[in-house]
């Protein structure tokens, strides 16, 4: 695979460039034949999470593989391979390709609107005033809460005549009847809900990122483009959003990641519509698994998902480059 | 803090920021009003959600679910933190019993295999050191939801499945790059010197690690520590498959049994979510300066 070659030429690249001041003793001019002990000595070290990697995320990652080309029945008997028959299952399901779309904008979406949003939050979480600490400190609670939590409770205040949120807008007057719009009973805004909930749970972590690369703009410039009659908003876009590229990157990437990987807010919100018209790859896999029992369609499903997974963390690698630090 | 891994160095925040912009700036005072006031809106939003809950927590069930709702609650039924715990729907004292049990032994568990791998690649090379580092990476970037399918499988075929064995070794797992990330950018950050300087006098590697090493990289230690405990305190993917027995979920999937009910006792759903949900709050808190490198560490410069 093109990563692996990737990543190992960053990976000697790091090696060679980086003084590392905590080599053993032995290391400068470290003699090839010792390699093969020094392995040895490194294994009861290492061993371990060697084990817990290849075991529980490597191991499954094959078995994974191996099912999307066998027929598994419901109750779980392996009854033989069936070549692609899994992988053809899955691309001919009628919805497939309306959810591979949905995931598509699932992902653009939140990450974009989480991504502008935390711009503006983190600038003004990065101004001195009285109380700052605290509003910092309240942000960071959706990161440690549980996201189905967070989820169930914008589900309850959307429900019809009760709920708390569809109360607010038919007070302000943003929904006619006390009924409400049935926000979680119908596909399309119970999605866009989930938009909502998903931009909210995502922004705590942009904003610390985003945060923490504002700190690395140098006071001095920031001073020099005002002394040259800059505006906040060039020396904004000229001087800041430069420096903040690479906490960008990290933070752009990652959201991806998770925003693709989540599973309980679309379950929550969107889990008792039946139907097909608010999934993303990421439940779909779980409606084969759980309610259809086809655990090796469901395979075939997360492979593809997998391997769209890989492809971002490729990216990642080669944009971010994380071994540099190392 | 004695030693700092030269990641976070620049991930700090507070101090430097504070002192450059009240003295140099003087900002006036409407400026300061404005700002407090932006700021209070952005606090009210992160709050708004979970004031919802607390409020909910205490209506009765006729008040949560009556047609015209009050945003305040008119009584405040402090019993519902009691009643909620017998609640028909789920077993939920098993549930909370579950979320505990699972988080702390995974978090041990990866605390007992991440340190020595963080220590020794932070201190020694040797051959496959940065393919070992590279496989953590990429692992980092993998989450139990893309791989639910194979573990389960692997989990019946293990005849581990439901069972909370299996849910600490894949919290432990899936949690384990990125304690080994944090504590290894850490150790890193110990100069060699004092490492030798006590084996010159005669102490093991053992002892190295332990009485040398730990304390100094205590802050990395903690922020492992939380990161793992919340991210296996609020995991939902694997446990929604690998745990089919009420008794054995975690809060996190014994909650969305409410969703869809009839007759939703939503006072309790807020009850449980605010009992589970402060603790790790308030653990996040204390590591909020750590909190950015953590998730990032090596790749914010």
């Amino acid at each position: 695979m093109s990563t692996t070659s990737d990543a190992s030429s960053t990976r000697a690249g790091a090696a060679e460039s980086r003084p590392r001041p905590g080599g053993s003793p032995a290391e400068p001019g470290r003699p090839k034949k010792r390699g093969g002990r020094d392995l040895l000595h490194s294994l009861p070290w290492i061993g371990p999470a060697l084990i817990l990697i290849f075991g529980v995320v490597l191991y499954p990652a094959i078995v994974m593989f191996y099912n999307s080309t066998r027929d598994i029945s419901i109750s779980g008997i392996d009854k033989g391979s069936v070549g692609f028959d899994n992988y053809v299952e899955v691309f001919s399901f009628p919805y497939f390709w309306p959810i591979f779309g949905r995931t598509i904008v699932w992902v653009v979406v939140v990450v974009a609107v989480t991504v502008l949003i935390s711009l503006g939050l983190a600038q003004i979480l990065n101004k001195a005033f009285p109380g700052r600490r605290i509003v910092r400190l309240a942000v960071i609670i959706p990161w440690a809460a549980s996201v189905v939590m967070t989820t169930m409770v914008v589900y309850y205040g959307l429900e019809p005549y009760f709920g708390i949120i569809n109360k607010f807008l038919v007070d302000i007057g943003l929904v006619d009847t006390p009924e409400g719009y049935g926000w979680t009973r119908n596909p399309a805004t119970a999605f866009a809900w989930s938009i909502v909930v998903a931009i909210f749970v995502s922004l705590p972590f942009t904003t610390y990122t985003i945060l923490a690369g504002l700190q690395t703009v140098p006071g001095e410039v920031l001073e020099a483009a005002k002394m040259d009659g800059a505006g906040p908003v060039r020396t904004y876009w000229a001087v800041v959003l430069p420096q903040l590229r690479s906490a960008l990157a990290v933070a752009v990437l990652i959201n991806i990641i998770n925003v693709f990987n989540s599973l309980p807010i679309l379950k929550v919100m969107t889990g008792s519509i039946p139907g097909y018209d608010a999934d993303t790859i990421m439940t779909m896999i779980f409606k084969y698994i759980q309610n259809q029992h086809k655990v090796d369609v469901a395979s075939a499903l997360s492979v593809v998902a997998f391997v769209i997974v890989i492809v971002i963390v490729a990216i990642y690698v080669r944009v971010v480059k994380p071994m540099k630090e190392v | 803090m004695a030693v700092t891994a030269p990641a976070f160095e620049t991930i700090d925040p507070p101090a430097p920021a504070r002192k450059r912009r009240y003295t140099e700036d003087q900002v006036p005072i409407g400026k300061v009003l404005l700002r407090m006031l932006a700021g209070l809106i952005v606090l009210a939003i992160f709050v708004l959600p979970y004031t919802i809950m607390f409020f909910g927590s205490v209506k009765t069930k006729s008040q949560i679910r009556s047609v015209d709702p009050t945003y305040f609650p008119t009584e405040w039924h402090w019993e519902n933190y009691i009643d909620m715990w017998s609640t028909p729907e789920t077993p939920l004292p098993q549930n909370l019993i579950s979320t505990i049990v699972i988080s702390v032994f995974a978090t041990l568990l990866v605390l007992l295999v991440a340190m020595p791998a963080a220590y020794y690649t932070a201190r020694f090379l040797f051959p496959g050191r940065m393919v070992f580092l590279f496989l953590v990476i990429v692992t980092q970037m993998l989450q139990p939801a893309v791989l639910t399918s194979g573990l389960f499988r692997q989990f019946v075929a293990l005849d581990l499945i439901d069972t909370w064995a299996a849910m600490i070794l894949i919290n432990a797992a899936f949690n384990l790059s990125f304690a080994v990330w944090i504590m290894h950018s850490f150790f890193a950050g110990i100069p060699k010197e004092v490492d030798e300087a006590a084996q010159i006098d005669g102490a093991s590697r053992l002892t190295v690690l332990f009485k040398i090493s730990l304390p100094l990289v205590w802050p990395g230690i903690v922020t492992a520590i939380v990161f793992t405990f919340v991210a296996c305190w609020n995991e939902f993917a694997a446990s929604l498959v690998i745990l089919s027995t009420a008794g054995n979920q975690p809060l996190s999937v014994a909650l969305t049994k409410f969703v869809g009910q009839y007759e939703t006792s939503w006072q309790y759903v807020f009850g449980v979510s605010i009992v589970a949900i402060v603790p790790v709050v308030i653990l996040f808190m204390l590591i909020e300066k750590r909190l950015v490198g953590g998730l990032t560490a090596g790749s914010v410069k």
